[in-house]
């Protein structure tokens, strides 16, 4: 467990929550920010890293990659901390006044000023809709291998056709029992060279795979002990296993969010458009996560939200301070700040 | 043209098409439980629908896109496809979609 006190708690390093972190710094307010993927980006990087984007103003075209690349340059010298892979899972109010924003790694950031900046919320592994999974999950049906000798001599099924499927099929493979790979088709959107290994395994016998998607989990007390599967022409049959991984890629959920105490309406939170602050003074909500009269969900309009945010952030954190409203292009004070300046 | 669009409590809706526009649009700004969360850029499987078998041979082919996209999608079927890479025209009028579970 690890406890950092700093001026701007960000939940979330998607490009709004980036750009925050440029307008906080040219105010000499320092951030921490915490983001459940592992790298910058968010929704940029997850889910369209090679899409060109063409609504950024300057840049005719970018793609979600090359924004988020550029982003990270832009506020380099501003020396942010970045907590990745670890969810925001509790916020709390100290007796000093200031926020305290707990993750699920144990992580405490202790903050005057709390800006969310989560897009949609956290990405999380998607979960098939077959009946009664929730009672399989963390025993006999996992979404990521954390430990791979939770595996060892096990029956083990694994679901998808993507990179992590096929990079589990071929890991676990050596160490479990008996492993199958079951997909909707015989076709792979995974590394070619993943599916050729995939395939050898098969031909050795040394693993099963089969076209078919599965429809029921059988088993007791969280142990799984068989499932059902479907095939192309709709016949089923049971198979016996006692581990599940699926892997259909991840999903968008609000996640804890929601049990934070904001007023939220339709998954959205509430602000003002001078501070884009929530009803919770010190709160802050940015970029798709915001809603006011006439938002737009689009990427400039929270680099605009991130620029008010910091003005009124600014008053919070430095009371007593005067805000002087400065530009880059002539503030040798800023450019100092930037680096740019002999 | 019209699109009938099943929600997943199986209530049926009469939508109205909009030329040029994709299903995934039609249906997501008349409200329905489609997440869309890539926008329409074929980058995450969530607009997945079933297509009513009497439409399925009259929508243009899947790309290789989003052939490989659906691997992402839940309980695909042989009808399943993604509703931002269908276009609206005047000869898909009547197409029938399901919305596909969560």
């Amino acid at each position: 467990m690890a406890r950092h006190e700093t001026d701007v708690a960000i939940l979330g390093a998607g490009p709004i929550g980036l750009f925050a972190v440029f307008e906080l710094g040219l105010l000499d307010l320092k951030a921490h920010l915490v983001d459940i993927l592992d790298r910058p980006g968010g929704q940029c990087t997850e889910l369209y890293p090679e899409k060109p984007i063409y609504d950024i103003p300057g840049l005719p075209i970018v793609t979600g990659q090359e924004l988020t690349d550029r982003l990270m340059e832009q506020i380099k010298p501003f020396g942010a901390t970045f907590h990745f892979g670890e969810m925001a899972s509790a916020l709390t109010k100290l007796d000093d006044g200031r926020w305290m924003l707990t993750t699920d790694a144990g992580t405490e950031i202790v903050a005057p000023v709390v800006v969310i900046a989560a897009g949609a919320g956290s990405f999380v592994p998607k979960r098939p809709p077959i009946a009664g999974i929730e009672a399989y999950e963390g025993t006999s049906v996992h979404y990521a291998v954390r430990k791979m000798e939770a595996f060892r001599d096990k029956n083990v099924l694994i679901a998808g056709g993507g990179d992590s499927a096929l990079d589990w099929t071929l890991n676990l493979a050596p160490i479990a029992k008996s492993l199958t790979l079951v997909h909707h088709r015989d076709g792979f959107r995974a590394a070619q060279h993943s599916v050729n290994q995939m395939r050898e395994l098969v031909a050795a016998g040394k693993v099963k795979f089969e076209i078919a998607s599965v429809k029921a989990l059988h088993g007791e007390n969280g142990q799984l002990k068989s499932v059902t599967l479907a095939g192309a022409d709709k016949k089923e049959w049971t198979h016996a296993c006692d581990m599940f991984l699926p892997f259909f890629g991840l999903t968008i959920k609000l996640g804890p969010i929601a049990d934070f105490g904001l007023n939220l309406h339709e998954n959205l939170i509430p602000v003002d458009t001078e501070k884009f602050e929530s009803s919770t003074h010190g709160i802050f909500a940015i970029g798709d996560i915001n809603t006011y009269a006439g938002k737009l969900k689009l990427i400039l309009s929270g680099f605009h939200e991130a620029a008010l945010m910091a003005q009124a952030a600014f008053h919070i954190v430095k009371p007593n301070e005067k805000l002087r409203f400065q530009y880059t292009t002539s503030s040798s004070n800023l450019q100092k700040k930037l680096g740019v300046t002999a | 043209m019209k699109i009938i669009a099943t929600d997943r409590v199986g209530a049926e809706h009469v939508l109205d098409g909009r030329d040029g526009w994709s299903v995934m649009e039609i249906l997501r700004d008349a409200g329905l439980p489609i997440t869309a969360e890539c926008g329409g850029a074929c980058a995450c499987a969530t607009c997945h629908v079933y297509v009513d078998e009497e439409w399925l041979g009259k929508l243009s082919p899947k790309s290789d896109a989003e052939t490989d996209m659906l691997d992402m999608a839940l309980a695909v079927e042989a009808n399943s496809r993604l509703s931002c890479q269908i276009t609206c025209s005047d000869a898909l009028d009547g197409l029938k979609v399901t919305i596909a579970p969560e």
